[in-house]
């Protein structure tokens, strides 16, 4: 538990350092890349950028989550048992259709923005979080739920007191997988006009600049270590009874 | 009062209980027994409405269950179950309190109820209250599942199978728990297993089952006396009957009034089951035993000739 929280703290200090002290590196890729006339990203902030991408991570997952768990849920109760079939079609086909073939379809539709990228960081985000969500519910022990049911609690309750927070390591497990995926797949926003972390390395890409691509893979690199370790201690919070 | 009247319940083809029909008297300790498959735990189940019979009707205290909200039934019976089903992720005091916080006791009382549970379960409060059941072992998880149904004082209390998993010792113990917190509380319970020892031991009621129908409903010296037909004889164990008849009577029942010499040795207590006075002569070399009554004066001497006598 210590060490998951030093660890975390770490992670989120070299993630400001790296956000923040970009331009402190000039000199260090100007030395690196001595042929690039601008060896450093200047045309916006790496905070903005960073803000910007996470706001995009943050939105789609958070649809992903919502909408995963719902369908989670649903599929798993008596009546939703027969859509149980549909759901995990639709879920593996956004997980297995590529982002960018979403991004190609959905911009002619809907234009250029982050509408179409919310679509398909949403949709490429859901499966872990629907898989996880059924498999966490069909993991509580029969014998729980008859004894829920035989003291008197009500569905919802079942729901809410016993299943989700004994399933919720497993469904967390999920979220934590589709959202540091996210967290790299967004990047491909910026080439449908989307301010991300992924505009100086589409830039770099466009103007044969490594530096700029070693800029912002960087930091989306760090970010994700940071989520990833940040539900880490999240899974721990909530099965902390375990070790006991 | 539980009046079972007709119920009958079918699984596709499969018909578990078939038009059963008798009454458990309040505060009577009915115990169901029969082979797998009798039906014996969806007859129970019926009860607090996990299973809904396909006719019939159960009418506790005078009232038909099938006009009554399933939750509000369940939460006024207590219900056990083999595999204990603690919350596992809920400390012993949450799992005890399930009832009373679903019925909204005050935290004060709640406390307190638990309290008083856990010393009535041999379940030291200082010790286990914030234990998590994972740190139990099979017989303590089992005293929680038994508080925990008794938490909210409940005039029924509905237990399946709740001793089978666990050692003979254990299991022993809590049969004799059981035993003393039904004498204490008056609480009906309805009992299932099918292990006719254990039903002869705590049982003042027993009803047999066998695929679905009943087969007899009776005090178990009248099951043991008069066992209807071939399979409660086959049920109760033709081999051991006679020690089994002698399991359900007592020392003092048997015994002669005192009329002069009072044989040596330690005295029996009146209750001593006529197996345990059997086994105490046999171990003694002696073919007669003082019988006390409660306060410890004598009470009678019982002769081995007198646990033959019909």
């Amino acid at each position: 538990m210590r060490g998951g929280g030093l660890r975390l703290t770490v992670a989120v200090l070299a993630l400001a350092a790296l956000v923040l002290g970009m331009p402190l590196l000039k000199p260090l890729f100007a030395a690196l890349y001595p042929a690039l006339e601008r060896p450093l990203y200047e045309g916006d902030s790496f905070l903005a950028l960073t803000a910007d991408h996470l706001a995009l991570v943050g939105a789609s997952s958070l649809t992903a989550v919502v909408a995963g768990i719902v369908a989670g849920i649903l599929v798993t109760r008596p009546a939703g048992a027969e859509f149980r079939g549909v759901v995990e079609a639709v879920a593996t086909m956004g997980q297995t259709f590529p982002p960018v073939a979403v991004l190609a379809l959905a911009v002619p539709a809907m234009g250029f923005g982050p509408v179409p990228a919310l679509i398909a960081l949403t949709l490429y985000a859901l499966l872990p979080i629907v898989e996880n969500t059924v498999a966490g519910l069909e993991g509580v022990p029969d014998a729980v739920l008859e004894s829920a049911r035989g003291l008197g609690m009500r569905p919802f309750e079942i729901l809410w007191r016993v299943e989700l927070p004994l399933a919720a390591p497993v469904i967390l497990a999920g979220v934590r997988t589709a959202v540091v995926i996210n967290v790299g797949t967004a990047a491909i926003a910026s080439t449908v006009g989307v301010k991300t972390l992924g505009l100086p390395i589409i830039i770099g890409l466009n103007g044969a600049n490594q530096a700029y691509v070693i800029q912002g893979a960087a930091v989306v690199a760090a970010l994700a270590l940071v989520l990833d370790l940040g539900f880490e201690r999240l899974t721990a919070m909530v099965s902390r009874w375990r070790r006991a | 009062m539980i009046a079972f009247e007709g119920v009958t319940k079918r699984f596709g083809p499969w018909v578990a209980v078939d038009d059963v029909s008798f009454t458990v008297e309040d505060g009577a300790f009915c115990v169901l027994i029969g082979p797998s498959g009798s039906g014996k735990s969806t007859l129970l189940k019926t009860v607090n409405r996990l299973v809904v019979p396909d006719a019939g009707s159960i009418r506790v205290d005078g009232e038909d269950i099938a006009a009554l909200a399933p939750e509000e039934l369940r939460r006024r019976m207590g219900y056990v179950i083999q595999s204990v089903g603690l919350f596992p992720h809920w400390t012993v005091e949450r799992n005890i309190a399930t009832v009373p916080a679903l019925l909204g006791w005050p935290k004060a009382r709640v406390r307190d109820r638990v309290t008083e549970l856990m010393e009535l379960l041999h379940l030291d409060p200082e010790r286990f209250r914030n234990a998590f059941p994972h740190q139990l072992s099979g017989g303590q998880q089992q005293r929680v599942g038994v508080a925990r149904a008794l938490a909210a004082e409940p005039r029924i209390l509905l237990m399946d199978e709740p001793f089978s998993a666990l050692d003979p010792i254990t299991r022993g113990t809590l049969q004799a728990e059981l035993a003393t917190i039904h004498r204490q509380t008056g609480t009906t319970i309805v009992f299932v297993t099918h292990d006719m020892d254990e039903a002869l031991k705590l049982a003042d009621r027993i009803a047999v089952l066998d695929h679905g129908r009943l087969v007899q409903y009776a005090a178990p010296r009248d099951i043991l006396a008069n066992p209807a037909g071939d399979f409660v004889r086959d049920l109760v164990g033709r081999e051991e009957w006679g020690l089994k008849r002698l399991a359900v009577e007592t020392a003092g029942e048997r015994a002669r009034p005192l009329n002069g010499s009072v044989p040596d040795g330690e005295p029996l207590p009146g209750d001593t089951p006529l197996r345990r006075a059997l086994s105490e002569m046999v171990s003694r070399g002696t073919d007669r035993l003082a019988v006390v009554d409660g306060q410890g004066r004598p009470a009678g001497v019982l002769h081995l000739s007198d646990l033959v006598r019909p």
